[in-house]
């Protein structure tokens, strides 16, 4: 059996060399959206920040840390995914033109 | 939940590779958005929340600060805004770090050796993260100098210093009741992450908010280590490895080792020996005669580069595109690697002003196709240009990957004066017999160009 230790290790080392190899095909004309969009992503945070504000018996300490991170996860989240989208409704081919 | 989870992972993979092409990309935003609804509806359902005033509150608080963010952001800001929410990201798991380390204190055994080792990497990472991207954020806003900050024995006092804050987090690991030393270390962290960016130049910038990504990318992933979750481990991997790609590929444009960054040993190249005074010879031509060459060409290419950016100059390229386009010649874009202040940038700053996004092409591919070309017209690009980067081996420069401008039939440039650019070295393509010097603010002169070619059109 593997513990969660290892278990953790073979996802971060799959995960990795999965994105390594979708990362490397990226335009590189798509640099700065994707990097708003991993941002995004890396938001994931929240899920823990939630997780220690919202435990059962939590301290004040933990309320306060938990709330100012999910506060800087979330507009993370939210500014990311939209200035990525905005971002790449400006990319536009030629047939475009008016 | 854990199945939510999966689903969630899977769509964050998904959303990453439909990235990878301009039409598919919007899908990929929006993979990206369900995958991480999904992840919060399914932590706020399934996670045994409680404190639901605290936890809604802060959700409401990001969405009112973050949606405003987006829209109001001008795109020259967005290395700025990146930089900022590096920092936000780290510090969400920094705080995360520290509440779980504090609150582990009421659990005898709760801080085992495999839990303490993630955390303190979370943390560590974490906090040198927040103010490493802080003084990004201050240097490219310009708040902060963007020159390199430097002092004697800078390496040595940084290394001491991370020295001390990795010794006291191994000494927090082998024991986790010690609370006292924790804002010690955390405070160590902090600074370190001040002293990291400091030392670092403007131009280097890209190459620091893609490693900057790449740290905040691994500080969530330790804290899913940590936490035992493997949906922050995934999405942390993911962006960590996203950042260390985008890291090493500005690394190669700038002619950086890959080392040298990861210990912050940039800026290491001072303004380079200036070249004997002596005079040298140039030829400098006027807008109107600018237009009579453009308009007499048949291709042409435009390098546009980080003084375009500070010009504002985009729209009025756009204005020149189109007046060149009806006239049947051909227009590209050479887009260096490191144009603009964060990877990518110069084709956001383009796209926003609506040139066509095929017609911007990478260094590699535009490479051969200088020496077919009319005209290169150079706006605000230096040393990314500069054929010393070819030849000569004693220039800072030297191996430095550049656009081969100079082979181009004709070569104009769009710059203030002739002052040198960042690395402080002079430029021989400015010397060149078919080079000509347009003095001027880019964006000026380029609304100058665009003035003179209709009256041409109508003689």
């Amino acid at each position: 059996m593997l513990n969660n230790l290892e278990v953790g290790l073979y996802v971060f080392m799959l995960a990795t060399f999965v994105g390594l190899e979708v990362i490397r095909k990226v335009s590189p004309l798509l640099h700065t959206p994707l990097m708003s969009l991993t941002n995004a992503i890396s938001a994931i945070s929240v899920v823990g920040a939630i997780l220690i504000t919202g435990r059962e018996g939590a301290t004040d300490l933990s309320k306060i840390l938990g709330f100012i991170a999910i506060t800087a996860a979330v507009t993370n989240i939210v500014s990311g995914f939209l200035i990525t989208d905005r971002m790449l409704k400006m990319f536009k081919r030629r047939e475009v033109k008016k | 939940m854990g199945y939510i989870y999966i689903l969630s992972a899977a769509l964050f993979i998904l959303s990453l590779k439909w990235m990878n092409h301009p039409p598919t990309a919007r899908r990929g935003v929006f993979a990206g958005e369900i995958g991480m609804l999904l992840a919060v509806v399914g932590t706020l359902v399934g996670g045994h929340v409680m404190n639901w005033t605290w936890v809604m509150a802060a959700i409401v608080l990001g969405s009112a600060i973050g949606a405003p963010i987006a829209y109001i952001m001008p795109m020259t800001a967005v290395p700025q805004r990146t930089a900022m929410s590096h920092a936000c990201g780290a510090l969400a798991a920094a705080l995360v770090g520290t509440a779980e380390f504090y609150a582990g204190q009421h659990e005898p055994g709760r801080l085992t050796t495999m839990m303490m080792v993630p955390l303190i990497l979370e943390t560590l990472l974490g906090y040198l993260t927040f103010t490493g991207s802080l003084m990004a954020m201050g240097k490219l806003q310009e708040i902060l100098p963007s020159r390199p900050i430097t002092y004697k024995n800078q390496n040595v006092i940084n290394a001491v210093l991370f020295a001390i804050a990795v010794a006291l987090g191994v000494r927090l690991i082998m024991v986790p009741t010690d609370t006292l030393l924790f804002p010690i270390f955390a405070g160590l962290s902090l600074l370190f992450g001040v002293l990291l960016i400091i030392p670092i130049g403007g131009a280097d910038m890209p190459t620091v908010i893609a490693l900057l990504n790449s740290y905040a990318g691994l500080s969530a992933c330790a804290m899913g280590f940590a936490l035992d979750n493997n949906l922050l481990i995934v999405a942390g991997a993911l962006d960590g490895s996203s950042g260390l790609i985008l890291s090493i590929i500005m690394c190669k444009a700038m002619n950086r080792s890959f080392t040298n960054v990861l210990f912050g040993a940039f800026g290491q190249i001072q303004a380079a020996k200036t070249t004997g005074g002596e005079q040298r010879n140039y030829r400098s031509a006027s807008a109107e005669e600018a237009a009579a060459i453009l308009e007499a060409a048949s291709s042409v290419i435009i390098v546009p580069g980080y003084g375009l950016a500070v010009a504002q100059a985009q729209h009025k390229i756009r204005e020149l595109y189109d007046n060149l386009m009806r006239r049947g010649i051909d227009v590209k874009f050479a887009i260096h690697p490191v144009a603009g202040r964060m990877p990518g940038h110069m084709n956001v700053l383009l796209a926003e002003a609506d040139i066509p996004y095929d017609k911007l092409i990478e260094m590699d591919e535009i490479n051969g196709e200088f020496p077919q070309c009319d005209v290169a017209l150079v706006i605000g690009a230096n040393d990314v240009t500069n054929p010393a980067a070819r030849s000569d081996e004693s220039s800072p420069i030297y191996g430095m990957p550049i656009l081969d401008v100079d082979k181009a039939h004709t070569v104009m440039v769009i710059k203030r004066s002739m002052s040198p650019g960042f690395a402080g070295i002079d430029n021989d393509l400015y010397y060149m017999d078919k080079t000509l010097m347009l003095f001027g603010d880019a964006k000026a002169f380029v609304s100058e160009i665009v003035k003179e070619l209709p009256a041409k059109a109508a003689a």
